[in-house]
This record gives structure tokens, C-alpha cells and sequence, in this order.
């Protein structure tokens, strides 16, 4: 069987990502809980990228890895939170959660697993270019986003706006 | 004449003004604004009177009943509707003129006697209300829109007698009035129903067809309305709110509890009088009865009370008790035979609004002077307030029957009229004609001559009151001297026709000798500075003397009724039932649903996550459930 | 560029990261680890969007735009979430979501 770059870049991200996820939220420190976030972000990252979107991917590292996860550090540092993850849970409690997780799971796979999706491969449609993502960003046609666009700008606006005033000094 | 409308309209506005905006406005303002809407109105219930009284009489030789406006409110058959409208007749009129310049009087006379009290704007505000409810009381075009007003008077009267909401007594006495007046108001209902629905209609004058065949229940009818009559009217045993009602300023008195509003009930029955006349006659002389039982106890009880005021709601009980028997004592509609009691009656509504309107404003310009209702604080305060006075003494000259005031004229149609009926019911009014001019004149020498309460006014020498408050009197004096004299049976009449008084001359000579008695021997016992006579009564009676001050235990025996039997025996047991049974249901069902949430408190922890899972796990079933039933 | 990877290896690997993100939101009780949980759910619908895009319909760009739009939403969500617990703990010192029970019934 023959095994080619890609397959091995893919997977070895995949069990990157699955491992720092499930570190990510059963790990003890806070600290460390973000620093697996930000190694799954770099992994979804790297999804993006293998997939061809690599204006996403880029994006992703921008602004989750490079900003989110930058914000993380910094309210944790700034809450002292470590103190704050010492705390036990109950064993129902625990039975409980992990019982409807787990079978949510199952659930989730089983419709994945069934649904019966026949293509294995990717047609030859390469790399998405950036100057049509950017044509597409601020066209007014159909497929094309310029409303929702600047809609965000109004919401990310009004989430500063927001955060400045509810995390201000009185 | 559509201008009348005008005449309803304008204190309603005032109303609406004073009561929205009053708070805001200077007093001066307010009751200018008050005073300048009843000047208008009085101005146009005189162009009315005067248009109405000079239009040509009809082929029957009476004044045509006109009915400038109406509009079907509430329709309920064909003939069976609600009406609003303005019915203008010789009565209508006749007490349109009455109100007005009374109302008018008391908004002027308020001027100088409500100066800088608290409120002054809603006093107007509730003037003008009161004005606007009775003048729509008299213009009603059938029972309903009488009903209706006659519940706002109820409810002006209620909110005036309160007025000084300060006062626990004055509360007291606003809600006893309401709730009696309200309690004889349910037989006026039941009456209106039961004519209603016989008769087919809400105006005063049914069909022929049935009438004919209601001839049974209309006596009861009509007598249930009477007794919706007798309580406005103050008719004994409902009249025991009148005297309580003292306790609101004097000019409402003056104006709501002597001149308008206690004669509703005289005017409810001269309404009514074509049916009483003709389908009930024995309802007419109970009415008769009850009238005259009702002015002699109220002469008796008036003669020992020592509030001045007081004395003067026991003397307007005592009036409107002649007015109600000159109405009840009418046999037939003619006026030449039986029904000058009718014609009499109106004549004296209209000279008593007149002259008992000028005592209780004097007897206000008093209180003013002297701050006090109690005769001990008064005494020869004829030299401090002449014109008080003289308007005084000419109210109680009229009131006692002695001519030329218009007193007499009307005092002794009534007693012709009585003497018509029986000589019994003859001489018992004349009777209590010689007991009303002796408790007048004891009022009038108790106040102006006797023994003068020195000490009291060397500390406050009472003054005479501004020209404001005297202005009214003098003018209600004038009317008092003139108003014997005008053709009254010429205007108003039994059967409309046109009727000349003419003074029974034994009758006349009778009455104004006994009055003349009566004020000689008030004269005797209470103008001199020292009693001995009336002292050594006082002594030798004194259980009849106690009674009398206490108005026969009325007001007792109406607590023992209510509070004994009515609360203990059918109240009681209600509560119960309402408490234990009804109460005890309402507060299972609250009591579960209270527990209900305690249980289902714990769900609402406040914690998002557990909120969540159970929000995820519900998502989980969900699908499950779909997948297996697609 | 030829992919081999089947599709169903992508929707496994955003269903262990959508799974990790659910069970870390149940059972963390500090609200930052709580917000870390609720961006791995984010991303894994985020992986889900792209894939399905590439793969499905590989001629449009929806899916493409809307993992796009969805970072952005996350990086707006975040920061006022952050806001909200860095006021949370200047008046209580503490931010544990035992501790921010108002919506208690």
C-alpha cells in the first residue's frame, strides 16, 4: 500500500489534533489547557491548508492563533486562574456527563458513518486564490458577501465597543 | 332651543378642566373659571325659562314638552332603549332656574368662604361636577338617564361631604351618605326595571295598551321608586344621612343638602306624578304619610338640637316633608279638585331651594364669624353682623309663613291642599307649620339675641364676612321677599293648564296665627339673655328632651338592625362560607402551585452548564427518536 | 493535487475535537477553561464547513466563507466573553461558575 507525503502530513495532524483536544480539556493547569488550544488551532490550521484553503488556514493562525489564544494568556494571567481548576466532580456527576457525551458521539458517528458519502477524493480543484476570495469578499452578486461582510465589521465594532465597557474600570 | 345643550356641557368642561389641570392653577383662576361656566349657564337657563314660558300654549292650553336633543344610547327592542337627551317641561325648567342660581350663588359665596383652604381648586372641580350631574338629573328625557344622574349627584355629593378627607368624622359621614342613599337607590332600580320591562319603554309616558296592562305592578313600581326618592330625599328611616352630611363645607350644604340634591326625590315623584295620579293613587298617600310623619319628627327633633347647622338639615327634612305630602296628597290631576298639592309642592321646592339655600350661607357667614357649629358660641351677634342679620331674619320669617314672603304663599297652597284631603292631615301640617317657626326662632335668638357669649368673642370678635359671601345673601334675600309673588300656577300646574293662586283665607288666617304663636313664645323662652322657661322644660322633661337631642335613637336602631340582625345573621355565616370554603379552595390551588415550584426550584440552579446538558441530551434523544421513526 | 483522504477521516477527527469540546464544557468549572471548551466545538463546525465545501461541492466557495465569517464571530464571542470574566472577577476575585449563580430560579 502505497502511502504518499500528504496522507502522512494528514494524519500525523490528526492524531495531533485528537490527542491536544482531549488534553486540552482534561489537563489540570489552565496555562496548558490554552497551549493545547493553540496546538489544535495550529492543527485545524494545517487542515485548512492540506485541504487547499489556505487564505483560511492563514486567517486561522492570524486571528486564533495569533490573537485568541494571545487574549487566553493574558486574562488568565490577569485572573489568576490556576486556583480556580482545584476543584473535584462528583461521580454521578461524572457518569452522567460522560454517559450523554459519550453517546452523543456515537450518535454523531453513527450518522457520519452512515450517511454514505462516496467521493474519496478531491477533484482537481487546487488552491483557492486569493484575489477571487477577495473579489468574492466585496462583490454584491450572488455568492457573493459583501452584506454579511460588512455586518461583521458592525459586529466586531460593537464587540469592542462592548468589551471596552463591560471590562472598563468604574 | 338647542342652546340647552350648552347648559350640560359647560360644567361637564368645567369639571374636566378644573379636576385635569386644577393643581396647577392659582385659586383665583380656578374658581373664576368655575364661577364664569355657572354664570353662563345660569344666563342660559334664564334665556331658557324665558323662551320657553313665552312659546304659545297648545290647543289643550299647556306648555308643549319639548325635547331639544336625544340620541338612542343603548338600544335594547324596538321600543325599548336608553335614551340621551334634554327634556324641557314646566318642572324642568322650573328647577333648571332653581339650580342654577343657586349653584351660581354658592360658586360666588365659596369665594370668600373656601379662601386659602386646601384643595380650593377640587372643591370647584366637585362643584362643577355636582352642577353638571343634577342639571342633567332634571333635564333627563326618561327614568334611565335620571338613573344615571342621580348616581353622579350621589357620587359629587359623597365626594363633597368628604371634602375635608382630613377628618375622620367627615369620611364617616361621607360614606354613610353614600351607602344609604346608594341602599334606597337599589329599590329605584329594581322600581326602573320593573317598569322597564312592563311597560316597554324607559320615557315618562308609556303606551296606553300597557299601561292598561301593567295596572297591577305599576303601584309597586312607582312605590319602588319611591323609595329610591325617599333616600335622596332624606324621608324618614332613610334619613339619617342628611344630618352627618353637615360636616362638608357649609355652601355644599347650602347647595347640595338643602337646595338641589335632597329634592330629587320630590322631583323624582312630580315626574312620575301623571302615572301616580292616575295608575296609584294609594302609593300617592303613602307617600303623603310618609311625608308627613318625616316633617313632624324632624320639626321635633329640630326643635332641641344646639348645631346650628344640624338644626337646619333637620329643618330642610322637615320641608321637604311638606313637599312630599303636598304631592301625596293629591287626588286627582285638576288643580281644582285635589291637585293643588302638586302645584304646591313645586312652589315650595322653589321658594325652600330659595330661602333655606340664604340660612344655611348665613348660617356659613356665622361659622366664618364665630368658628364654631354650637349655639353656646354664639349670642347676640346682631351687632357684629347686620347684614348676616337681616337676610337671616327674613329666611326665617319666610320659612315660618309669615307674609308677604314667599314662604307663606307656597306653605299655605300645601296646607289648602291638605285641608282638601282631610281636615286631619289639615291640621297636623299646620301643626307642624307652628313647630317650624318655633324652632326657627329659637335658632334666630339663640345666634343674633340671647345670652351672649362674651368671653369668646372678646377674645375673636366676629366680623362681618366680605362682600363676596354677603353678595349671595342679599340676592337670595331679594328673591326670598319677592318670590311669594310670581303667578307660580300659571307656569306650573298638575295638568299644565293655567291656574291663579288664590289664598284660602281660613286657611291663611290659621296658619299665620299659629306661626305667630310659635315665634311669640320662641320670643318669650330664648330671647332674653337668661330661659327660666325653657331651662325648667328641659328639667321636667328629661327623657323627652334627651330623646329628641338624639333624634329618637334613629341612628342606634339603624346600628342595631345593620350590626345585629343584618351582620350577625346573614353576614356571619357568609364570611364563613366565603372563608373557610371559598378562600380555602383559592389558597389549595395557590398553595400547590407554590409547592409545585418548590420542587421544580433545584432545575433552575443558574448553572449554564447543567442547563446545557440537559439542552444537549435533549438534542441526543431527539435524534434518536427521529431516526428511529423515519 | 490528489487527495486520497477519505472524507470520513476529516469528520472523525472534527467529531473527537466537537465531542472534546462538549465534554469539556460540562466539566470544567472555571469559565475561561469553559470558553477554551466552547472554542473546540467552534473549530470542529468550523473543519466541518470547509471539508464539506472542498469535497461536496467543490466548484462554490459557501462553506469557505462561512468557516470564514465563523472565526470572525468566534473572535468577536470571545472577546466579550473574556470582558465579561475579567469584571466577573474585579468584583468577586473569583470565576468559577459555581460562583455566578443569578440565574438561580
Amino acid at each position: 500500500m502505497e502511502v504518499n507525503l500528504q496522507e502522512i502530513v494528514f494524519y500525523v495532524v490528526a492524531i495531533v489534533v485528537a490527542v491536544c483536544s482531549a488534553l486540552a480539556v482534561s489537563t489540570g493547569r489552565i496555562l496548558r489547557a490554552a497551549t493545547y488550544l493553540l496546538f489544535v488551532l495550529f492543527g485545524t490550521a494545517a487542515i485548512y491548508i492540506i485541504l487547499g484553503y489556505t487564505f483560511l488556514g492563514a486567517v486561522q493562525l492570524m486571528v486564533y492563533a495569533g490573537g485568541i489564544v494571545v487574549l487566553y494568556v493574558f486574562s488568565i494571567l490577569l485572573t489568576r486562574s490556576d486556583k480556580d481548576m482545584k476543584y473535584k466532580i462528583s461521580k454521578p456527576k461524572l457518569v452522567s456527563v460522560l454517559l450523554t457525551t459519550l453517546v452523543g458521539a456515537a450518535l454523531i458517528l453513527f450518522l457520519v458513518f452512515t450517511n454514505g458519502f462516496v467521493l474519496n477524493s478531491i477533484p482537481q480543484a487546487g488552491e483557492l486564490g486569493v484575489k477571487e476570495i477577495g473579489m468574492a469578499l466585496i462583490g454584491g452578486d450572488k455568492y457573493e458577501y459583501v452584506l454579511p461582510f460588512e455586518l461583521l465589521s458592525v459586529l466586531l465594532l460593537a464587540c469592542m465597543i462592548g468589551g471596552v465597557l463591560i471590562a472598563r474600570k468604574r | 332651543m338647542e342652546y340647552t345643550l350648552l347648559i350640560l356641557l359647560l360644567p361637564l368642561l368645567s369639571f374636566l378642566v378644573l379636576g385635569l389641570a386644577g393643581m396647577r392653577m392659582k385659586h383665583k383662576l380656578a374658581g373664576g373659571i368655575g364661577t364664569f361656566s355657572l354664570a353662563v349657564v345660569a344666563l342660559l337657563s334664564y334665556l331658557t325659562a324665558y323662551s320657553y314660558f313665552s312659546l304659545d300654549r297648545t290647543a289643550e292650553g299647556v306648555y308643549p314638552t319639548l325635547q331639544p336633543w336625544n340620541f338612542e344610547w343603548l338600544p335594547f327592542t324596538e321600543s325599548l332603549h336608553i335614551d340621551m337627551g334634554i327634556l324641557l317641561d314646566p318642572i324642568s325648567v322650573m328647577m333648571l332656574v332653581v339650580i342654577s342660581t343657586v349653584s351660581l350663588m354658592v360658586h360666588i359665596y365659596s369665594f370668600g368662604y373656601m379662601k386659602g383652604e386646601r384643595g380650593f381648586q377640587r372643591y370647584y372641580a366637585f362643584l362643577s361636577l355636582f352642577s353638571f350631574s343634577m342639571l342633567g338629573l332634571v333635564l333627563a328625557t326618561n327614568i334611565f338617564q335620571m338613573y344615571v344622574f342621580w348616581e353622579l349627584v350621589g357620587v359629587s355629593s359623597y365626594l363633597l361631604i368628604g371634602f375635608y378627607y382630613t377628618k375622620p368624622e367627615a369620611i364617616a359621614a361621607s360614606k354613610k351618605a353614600f351607602i344609604v342613599t346608594r341602599f334606597a337607590d337599589l329599590g329605584f332600580l329594581v322600581g326602573i326595571l320593573i317598569y322597564g320591562y312592563y311597560m316597554g319603554t324607559f320615557t315618562f309616558t308609556p303606551e296606553e295598551t300597557n299601561l292598561m296592562g301593567a295596572g297591577m305592578v305599576l303601584p309597586w313600581a312607582l312605590g319602588l321608586m319611591f323609595i329610591g326618592g325617599a333616600g335622596k330625599s332624606a324621608m324618614f328611616p332613610l334619613h339619617i344621612w342628611l344630618p352627618d352630611a353637615m360636616e362638608g363645607p357649609t355652601p355644599v350644604s347650602a347647595l347640595i343638602h338643602a337646595a338641589t340634591m335632597v329634592v330629587a326625590g320630590v322631583y323624582l315623584v312630580a315626574r312620575m306624578f301623571p302615572l301616580f295620579i292616575a295608575y296609584a293613587p294609594e302609593t300617592l298617600h303613602i307617600v303623603a304619610y310618609v311625608g308627613a310623619f318625616t316633617a313632624f319628627y324632624a320639626a321635633a327633633v329640630a326643635c332641641v338640637q344646639s348645631d346650628i347647622k344640624r338644626v337646619l338639615a333637620f329643618s330642610t327634612i322637615s320641608q321637604i316633608g311638606f313637599m312630599m305630602v303636598a304631592l301625596g296628597v293629591c287626588t286627582s290631576a285638576d288643580p281644582h279638585h285635589g291637585g293643588l298639592g302638586y302645584m304646591s309642592s313645586m312652589f315650595h321646592l322653589f321658594t325652600h331651594a330659595m330661602f333655606k339655600a340664604l340660612l344655611f350661607l348665613g348660617a356659613g357667614c356665622i361659622i366664618h364669624a364665630v368658628h364654631s357649629n354650637e349655639m353656646s358660641a354664639m349670642g347676640g351677634l346682631r351687632k357684629y353682623m347686620p347684614i348676616t342679620h337681616i337676610t337671616f331674619l327674613i329666611a326665617c320669617l319666610a320659612i315660618a309663613g309669615i307674609p308677604p314672603f314667599s314662604g307663606f304663599f307656597s306653605k299655605d297652597e300645601i296646607l289648602t291642599a291638605c285641608f282638601q284631603f282631610s281636615p286631619v292631615m289639615g291640621w297636623v301640617m299646620t301643626v307642624i307649620a307652628g313647630m317650624t317657626a318655633f324652632y326657627m326662632f329659637r335658632l334666630y335668638y339663640g345666634i343674633f339675641w340671647g345670652k351672649e357669649n362674651k368671653q369668646l368673642h372678646a377674645a375673636h370678635t366676629p366680623r362681618e364676612s366680605p362682600l363676596s359671601m354677603t353678595f349671595p345673601l342679599m340676592v337670595l334675600a331679594a328673591i326670598t321677599v319677592v318670590g311669594g309673588f310670581i303667578p307660580f300656577g300659571h307656569f306650573v300646574s298638575s295638568d299644565g293648564q293655567s291656574y291663579s293662586i288664590h289664598l284660602d283665607t281660613t286657611v291663611a288666617v290659621t296658619s299665620v296665627i299659629v306661626a305667630v304663636i310659635a315665634i311669640a313664645l320662641a320670643t318669650f323662652m330664648y330671647a332674653k339673655e337668661k330661659q327660666p322657661v325653657a331651662d325648667a322644660l328641659k328639667r321636667a322633661l328629661p327623657k323627652l328632651w334627651r330623646a329628641a337631642y338624639k333624634r329618637f335613637y334613629m341612628d342606634e336602631i339603624w346600628l342595631f338592625i345593620t350590626k345585629k340582625i343584618i351582620f350577625r345573621c346573614i353576614s356571619t355565616p357568609v364570611a364563613w362560607f366565603d372563608r373557610h370554603v371559598v378562600d380555602q379552595f383559592l389558597n389549595f390551588m395557590a398553595w400547590s402551585t407554590n409547592a409545585a415550584g418548590e420542587e421544580l426550584q433545584p432545575v433552575q440552579s443558574g448553572k449554564i452548564q447543567s442547563y446545557v446538558m440537559c439542552f444537549f441530551g435533549g438534542v441526543v434523544v431527539l435524534t434518536i427518536l427521529l431516526l428511529i421513526l423515519l | 493535487m490528489d487527495l486520497d483522504i477519505h472524507v470520513l477521516h476529516y469528520l472523525v477527527v472534527s467529531t473527537i475535537m466537537l465531542v472534546c469540546g462538549i465534554f469539556g464544557f460540562f466539566t470544567r468549572k472555571n469559565m475561561l477553561a469553559t470558553l477554551i471548551s466552547v472554542e473546540l466545538v467552534l473549530n470542529a463546525t468550523n473543519i466541518n464547513f470547509a471539508v464539506f465545501n472542498r469535497y461536496l461541492f467543490p466548484g462554490q466557495f459557501e462553506g469557505h466563507f462561512f468557516a470564514l465569517f465563523g472565526i470572525a464571530i468566534a473572535a468577536a464571542e470571545t472577546a466579550v466573553a473574556i470582558a465579561i470574566i475579567i469584571n466577573v472577577y474585579r468584583n468577586i476575585k473569583k470565576i468559577m461558575t459555581d460562583d455566578v449563580t443569578d440565574m438561580n430560579g
